[in-house]
């Protein structure tokens, strides 16, 4: 794609006509679409795969059950559901027949832009996509630069699948990000950091475009001492996976660090040490069951977090770092300082620190006294504990005994809330984000209130109070004069 | 009508010299609901249904005062005020007490074999704090919904009402100043300069009611800290006029819509008609005569027609009708008081497309009748504009109704009507492109201030190895098979046979 503006506003005229034509709002075009993505996932999976291990490292199976299998689930769901999706839904009308019948009808908003990121650069950018093509819109997807052979296949390949009158994918940095964002969008879906964010929302704010922003924040794992040593080992594995295994923990709803208590925390990184060992082996960066750093950039940001003294001297495992491979081993700091860099910064990598506390109680205070998290995780069987999570603390998702798997529930929302953003998609939620929920409502020529029309007179307003209350037995009252008003209309 | 500079606090300070009303009182102001808030009190049922009764109680008690209140900002019909501002209010919190038990519920949600064994709810939890800033034309109303909206999903709100409607603002600053909780609900009077100082701050969430312009502004100043909004615009909403209907009852429900209506100034009012040249006429005659009925032969002096706002709305309209481009068009009305600040209903007919009336949202009682030879064409006259807030349609035409309701993007569409779609809650109301984002009414006010958290519950038990290094070919297989959905495919992985 050229990239001059006048080339761009060329190209996005012709989709918006193209959109015009009210050829995507059909079904058929829309379920085409769908097939279009499927083929591509399944037919390119070795391609798909093979640019995640260029890009950021990832193995197989870790691409497979992050991005491409994922994105298998969604889209089975919603070529399954779409006719239901597309359907109006009537709307309860109250008993008093003003209106003869009203309903919801969903219409898509129009020309659509996605940005993604780079660290599920397939996933993050085609489950918007899948919303916003269910929905009928067209679509300007911009993967991220950062992950160039991914972007080069989305660029390239995706479009062979596609309808390119109205699917677009544009390649480039924050250049050519600037530049689309100068134009009208009828919506805007992006997922990145809150800095970007912020220019992506004072940019749709010029055209008044609704946003879905799904930023990051530092995700809390809480884990209490668990009693039996099936649940800490289950635990541990769960937190391990859900920080060293997605993407070396550059993931939002990855783990970002831990509260325990003083008491369990020993036995809690033992735990850790010996199933780092089982699950990434001896040497991790032999085994390449651990992603990459995706640039220098960022791996000098991680390395920086590191050089501050005490930080340094918290680290407990791990803490090797190879500039030339762009590969951190798993590392665990226990209790570093509250006021270091690492604890204030989302950490977005392989370093997992651990905060002990006195109880584990105190751990809704603290997460209280930080801005609200993407995700907060919760290993913790007591039901008190439960319950005052769930109503003292506030973040997108809460999740108990388990991290990262809310994003493959398909029922329930994803998305931020305060600085991790707002909007929410997965499932239903992504073709309710695409569109517009139109009301429609019908009157037939009977039925009208003589007493809707000026002069006004008193009876007149009482009837109006009344019926606008929705009280049959009023307007029969005030007609046979039975029902009298206070009031007067001077 | 402006009032720079004049602030009042309500609940802050009592006694003390006013203040001006900057950035720190903002901040300090915020600061302080937030520390409620963090108290934890609006969570509970009981705390939300108290304010709400105590909003509905201040309403109520105090309705001569709204009638008032209004009869000073814009000479409002006593009438319109007890039906819409009053009346639409008073629904809303019966709405409210009725269903909030249901809505504070978590939705319970399934679970598929991907998460098994697990189990999921979406929880809804308030925001925090919120701002409302609202509009002059509907001042209680546009104030006093969303206010009550956020308090019912638990929020703490700061409402700025409009200056331009002063009577109206003070009133509000009186009333919640005395049936509200101000810990949490407390209003800041004033002008530009307060609030840019209020946008100024971080909020969890901006509900703001006005015109395109500002509503740029409060987006913008939200970006600032990822504050969600919604913005309650507005547009031109047209009325089509098909042949063949009941012109009498379409002019009367059209006039009801329109003048009846705040004499127009009002985001839903029936903004311009598009009828074909041989309906027009005929529509031109019915509308005359229904008009004369309602309002008298001098509707100038009519007591059941709110006036125009201020001067300068005064002069914009003036200027509409100035135009060259609508000389001699107008077919009904004109007459002007400019002491009074009235405009009687007027009605323009075939009014080019780009004459000034056709370019802007007209808010006044100023009726342009656009003509197009074949009904159908007013699809295309008002998709080449921007998308409206209302779309009001009169047809018997089933096939013509059905192309209108799927090719025309509006807020909401009534069919044979106008404006009546709004006081039903069980609808959205909220806009779309220019006309604005997000919706509110009945359940979807409490959704519009209301964090949807979703909360997944996992057991120790039935972990599956499956999801952890080291990664084998196994793993592989049995992810796909699960992701397929098929249990043979399942059996067949996990015994090494696929």
């Amino acid at each position: 794609m050229e990239r001059s503006v006048e080339a761009l506003e060329r190209d996005l005229k012709s989709v918006r006509k193209y959109y015009g034509s009210g050829k995507t709002k059909d079904a058929s075009w829309r379920e085409s679409q769908l097939k279009g993505l499927q083929n591509f996932i399944v037919e390119r999976e070795e391609e798909i795969v093979r640019a995640l291990k260029h890009d950021l490292g990832k193995h197989y199976v870790e691409a497979f059950r992050d991005e491409v299998g994922t994105l298998m689930k969604t889209l089975n769901l919603a070529t399954k559901s779409l006719k239901k999706w597309m359907a109006a839904k009537e709307a309860k009308l109250p008993q008093i027949a003003l209106l003869s019948s009203a309903e919801l009808v969903p219409e898509p908003l129009g020309l659509v832009l996605i940005i993604s990121s780079w660290n599920f650069p397939f996933g993050l950018s085609l489950e918007p996509l899948i919303g916003a093509v269910a929905a009928g819109n067209t679509v300007v997807l911009k993967p991220s630069e950062m992950s160039p052979s991914c972007s080069s296949l989305l660029a390239t390949v995706l479009p062979t699948y596609l309808d390119n009158k109205a699917i677009k994918v544009i390649e480039g940095g924050p250049e050519v990000g600037e530049l689309l964002l100068q134009q009208k969008w009828d919506k805007i879906f992006f997922t990145g950091s809150a800095r970007v964010g912020r220019i992506v929302m004072s940019a749709a704010a010029v055209h008044l475009t609704p946003v879905t922003l799904e930023l990051g924040g530092k995700c809390p794992a809480l884990v209490d001492s668990l009693s039996f040593s099936w649940d800490r080992e289950v635990a541990a594995k769960r937190i391990l996976v859900a920080k060293f295994g997605a993407c070396a923990g550059q993931a939002c709803i990855a783990i970002d660090y831990i509260l325990v208590e003083k008491g369990f925390s020993s036995n809690l990184v033992s735990l850790m040490k010996v199933w780092i060992k089982k699950m990434f082996g001896e040497n991790p960066k032999e085994s390449n069951t651990i992603a990459r750093i995706v640039n220098k950039k960022q791996f000098m940001r991680l390395k920086n977090f590191l050089t501050e003294p005490k930080v340094k001297e918290s680290v407990v495992v791990g803490g090797s770092m190879h500039e030339n491979d762009l590969f951190i081993e798993p590392t665990i700091l226990l209790d570093p300082p509250l006021d270091s860099e690492i604890m204030s910064e989302e950490i977005f990598g392989p370093v997992l620190p651990i905060i002990t506390l006195d109880k584990i109680e105190d751990s809704v205070e603290f997460i209280n006294s930080r801005p609200k998290p993407l995700a907060i995780y919760a290993f913790t069987k007591n039901q008190t504990l439960q319950r005052r999570l769930l109503s003292e603390t506030s973040s997108g998702s809460l999740v108990f005994n388990d991290a990262i798997l809310q994003y493959i529930a398909d029922t329930l929302p994803f998305g931020g809330v305060g600085e991790c953003g707002f909007g929410k998609y997965h499932g239903k939620f992504s073709f309710d984000l695409f569109s517009h929920h139109k009301a429609v409502a019908r009157r037939s020529y009977f039925t009208d209130f003589w007493f809707r029309f000026p002069p006004w007179t008193l009876q007149k307003l009482q009837l109006l109070e009344v019926s606008y209350n929705l009280d049959y037995l009023g307007i029969l009252l005030v007609i046979l004069g039975l029902k009298r008003s206070k009031r007067s209309l001077s | 009508m402006l009032v720079y500079g004049t602030i009042t606090m309500a609940g802050a300070e009592s006694g003390s010299q006013k203040k001006v009303f900057d950035a720190e009182a903002a901040s300090f102001l915020v600061k302080e609901l937030r520390e409620s808030f963090g108290s934890g009190r609006t969570r509970s049922y009981e705390w939300r249904v108290s304010q709400v009764k105590a909003l509905l109680k201040a309403v109520v008690e105090n309705e001569d005062q709204i009638v008032d209140a209004l009869r000073s900002d814009l000479a409002k019909p006593p009438l319109e005020t007890v039906v819409y501002e009053v009346g639409m209010f008073k629904n809303s919190c019966e709405v409210i007490l009725k269903e909030l038990k249901h809505w504070m519920v978590p939705e319970k949600v399934k679970t598929s074999i991907s998460t098994f064994p697990s189990s999921a709810e979406i929880v809804p939890e308030p925001l925090g704090v919120v701002l409302v800033i609202s509009a002059w034309n509907y001042p209680i109303l546009l104030s006093l919904d969303p206010v009550v909206g956020a308090i019912a999903a638990g929020n703490a709100v700061v409402l700025k009402p409009s200056e331009i409607a002063p009577a109206s603002s003070s009133l509000l600053a009186k009333l919640i100043e005395k049936y509200m909780d101000n810990s949490f609900i407390r209003v800041v009077e004033g002008a530009v300069d307060e609030t840019t100082a209020l946008l100024q701050q971080k909020w969890d969430k901006i509900f703001y009611t006005g015109n395109g312009k500002v509503g740029r502004i409060v987006m913008t100043a939200a970006a600032k800290h990822l504050t969600p909004v919604v913005l309650e615009l507005g547009g031109k909403s047209p009325v089509v006029v098909d042949s063949n209907i009941n012109l009498k009852v379409a002019a009367r429900r059209i006039i009801s819509g329109k003048w009846g209506l705040n004499n127009g100034q009002a985001c839903i009012s029936p903004d311009y008609i598009i009828t074909t040249k041989d309906c027009a006429p005929k529509l031109v005659d019915v509308l005359k005569t229904e008009l004369e009925n309602c309002y008298g032969k001098n509707p100038l002096e009519s007591e059941d027609l709110s006036r125009i706002v201020s001067s300068n709305h005064f002069a914009r309209l003036s200027k509409l009708l100035n135009d060259d481009k609508v000389s001699g068009k107008i077919a009904y009305g004109g007459e002007k008081d400019e002491k009074k600040l009235r405009i009687a209903p007027t009605v323009l007919l075939d009014v080019p497309q780009d004459s000034l009336i056709m370019g802007e949202e007209i808010f006044g009682p100023l009726l342009p009748i656009i003509t197009v030879n074949k009904v159908e064409e007013s699809i295309d006259v008002i998709n080449s504009g921007s998308k409206p807030l209302a779309a009001y349609i009169f047809t018997n035409n089933k096939k013509f109704k059905e192309q209108f309701v799927k090719n025309v993007s509006a807020g909401g569409l009534l069919v044979n009507d106008t404006v009546l779609h709004l006081v039903v809650h069980t609808l959205p109301f909220g806009g779309v492109g220019e006309s604005g984002m997000g919706a509110y009414h009945g359940k979807f006010s409490f959704d519009a201030f209301t964090h949807k958290k979703a909360v997944l519950y996992r057991s120790f038990a039935g972990d599956a190895s499956l999801r952890y290094p080291p990664y084998t070919d196994t793993k592989l297989r049995l992810m796909k098979a699960l992701i397929g959905g098929s249990i043979i495919g399942i059996i067949r992985a996990l015994f090494g046979w696929s």
